[in-house]
C-alpha cells in the first residue's frame, strides 16, 4: 500500500478505536460522584455501568463532567397514565432520587421503572426482590423512543431526497451514490428472490425500512451515546409484530391452506400437522425478534464486561490486552449490525414470499423416469 | 463444587450444539464451493442464512438460562 493509504488507514482506524477508549476512561469517577461516601467495590460499580449503558433512561445524558459531578443532559419528558393523562418532566425525579408528586400521587423510579409510592417513596419489595407497588402505564418518552424519533426523520429526510433526486437525473449523485447499491441490493438479493417479481414491489417500503432501520440502529448503539434502541425486547417484539401483521393480512388462500389442511398428505396427519403449523405461524416472529435482541445484546455486554475488566485487573498487561479484545470484538460488532439487519429482512422476505406464493402443481414425484437401469 | 447450575450446563450443551451445527454446515458449504465455485454467491447467501437461523436459538438458550 502506498505511504497515502496507509496513513488514511491508520486515521480511520484510530477514528473507530478512540470513542471506545474515551467511553471506557470516564465512567468510574462519575460512580464515585454518585454514591459518596461508600467504599466503592469494583465489581458493583462495573455492573451500575453496564446496566446504566444498556438499559432504557428516562432523561438524555449527553455526557457527564466527572469533577464536577454533573450531567450535562437534556429530560425527557414522562407521560403516565394513571388515572387521567399526567406529564410531567423527568428533573422531578432528580436522577432516580426524589419522590416526584403529580396530580396528587407520588412516583418513584426504581431500577429505571415509574413505580407509585406515597409520600415517602417506599418501595415495598417481595422476597424475589421485585417491588409491589403498582405500576401505572407508562408511555414515557425515553431515551429510546426519543432516539427512535431522531433516527426515523434522519431516515426520512434521506430517502426523501434521494427519491426527489431520481426526478431530475438518472444517475445519483453524492450520498444517494452509496444508498442507491444498498436499495437495488435489498430489491433484487432479497425481495425479488422470495416474493417474486410480480408482486415484490408492495413490499418493498417495508423491507426497506426494516433493513435501513435495524442497521442504523444497530451501528448507533455502538457508538458512545449510550442510546440502544435494539437491546430493548421491546422494540424489537414491535418489528417482529409488524412482519407478523403483514404476513397475516396479505397472506393468500393458498397460505392458510398449508396451515390448516396441506394438501398431499394423507388425512391423519392433516390433523396432526395442524398444531405443529400453528405453533410454527407464532414462533417464527418470535424468533425473528430473539434473535436480534439476544444478538445485540450479547455483543454490547460482552464489550462492556471486556471494558469492565480492564478495571479489575489494574495493571500494564491487562490495559492493553483487554483494549485489543475489544477492538476485535468491537469489529466484528459492526458486521453483526450488518448481518442481523440482513437476515431479518431476508426472513420477512421469506415468510412474505411463502405467503402470497401461488398455487404450484406439486402432484408428488413421477418414478417411472427416476428408476435408473444399472447393471 | 458446591452446587451444579443446570441451568448453565444445559446452556453450554445447546451451545456445543450450535458449534457442532455450525461448523458441519460450513464444512459442507466449503466442500461444495471446492467441487463448484461458481456458486459460491449462492452457497454464501444460504450459510449465512443457516448460521443466523441457528445462531438465534443459541442466543435464546442461552438468554434463558
Amino acid at each position: 500500500m502506498s505511504a497515502s493509504k496507509t496513513a488514511k488507514f491508520l486515521v480511520f482506524s484510530l477514528l473507530f478505536v478512540l470513542p471506545f477508549g474515551l467511553g471506557a476512561q470516564e465512567h468510574p469517577e462519575e460512580k464515585d460522584g454518585f454514591k459518596t461516601g461508600d467504599p466503592v467495590d469494583t465489581k458493583t460499580e462495573i455492573k451500575n455501568y453496564i446496566d446504566h449503558h444498556l438499559l432504557d433512561s428516562h432523561d438524555f445524558i449527553l455526557w457527564s463532567d466527572a469533577e464536577a459531578g454533573t450531567h450535562t443532559s437534556f429530560p425527557l419528558p414522562i407521560i403516565i397514565f394513571d388515572d387521567g393523562i399526567q406529564v410531567f418532566s423527568s428533573t422531578k425525579f432528580h436522577h432516580g432520587e426524589a419522590v416526584a408528586k403529580s396530580g396528587g400521587n407520588y412516583y418513584k423510579i426504581y431500577h429505571n421503572k415509574i413505580y407509585k409510592t406515597d409520600a415517602a417513596g417506599s418501595i415495598t419489595l417481595a422476597e424475589d426482590g421485585h417491588p409491589v407497588n403498582k405500576r401505572p402505564l407508562d408511555f414515557s418518552i425515553t431515551k429510546n423512543v426519543f432516539f427512535i424519533f431522531v433516527i426515523a426523520l434522519i431516515m426520512f429526510l434521506m430517502f426523501r431526497s434521494m427519491a426527489l433526486s431520481y426526478t431530475k437525473k438518472q444517475v445519483p449523485t453524492g450520498f444517494n451514490r452509496l444508498l442507491e447499491p444498498l436499495v437495488i441490493y435489498v430489491r433484487d438479493e432479497i425481495a425479488i428472490p422470495n416474493i417474486g417479481k410480480k408482486k415484490h414491489r408492495k413490499y418493498m417500503g417495508f423491507l426497506l425500512t426494516v433493513f435501513f432501520f435495524i442497521w442504523i440502529v444497530n451501528l448507533m448503539g455502538l457508538t458512545p451515546l449510550g442510546v440502544n434502541v435494539t437491546n430493548s425486547i421491546s422494540v424489537t417484539l414491535c418489528l417482529a409484530v409488524i412482519t407478523f401483521f403483514i404476513v397475516q393480512f396479505t397472506a393468500n388462500k393458498n397460505h392458510w391452506m398449508h396451515i390448516f389442511w396441506m394438501p398431499g398428505v394423507p388425512v391423519i396427519m392433516k390433523i396432526a400437522l395442524i398444531p405443529i403449523e400453528v405453533l410454527g405461524m407464532f414462533i417464527k416472529p418470535f424468533a425473528l425478534m430473539i434473535r436480534l435482541y439476544a444478538n445485540i445484546t450479547a455483543g454490547h455486554v460482552v464489550i462492556m464486561s471486556l471494558l469492565g475488566m480492564i478495571f479489575v485487573f489494574k495493571n500494564w498487561i491487562a490495559g492493553p490486552a483487554f483494549f485489543g479484545f475489544t477492538i476485535f470484538i468491537s469489529v466484528i460488532e459492526l458486521l453483526v449490525a450488518f448481518l442481523q439487519a440482513y437476515i431479518f429482512t431476508l426472513l420477512s422476505a421469506l415468510y412474505i414470499g411463502s405467503a402470497v406464493e401461488e398455487h404450484h402443481h406439486d402432484d408428488g414425484f413421477d418414478l417411472s423416469d427416476e428408476v435408473s437401469v444399472t447393471h | 463444587m458446591e452446587s451444579l447450575d443446570l441451568n448453565m450446563v444445559g446452556a453450554g450443551l445447546i451451545i456445543i450444539g450450535a458449534g457442532i451445527g455450525l461448523g458441519m454446515i460450513g464444512g459442507k458449504a466449503m466442500e461444495a464451493i471446492a467441487r463448484q465455485p461458481e456458486a459460491t454467491n449462492k452457497i454464501q447467501t444460504a450459510m449465512i442464512i443457516i448460521a443466523a437461523l441457528l445462531e438465534g436459538l443459541a442466543f435464546a438458550a442461552l438468554f434463558a438460562a
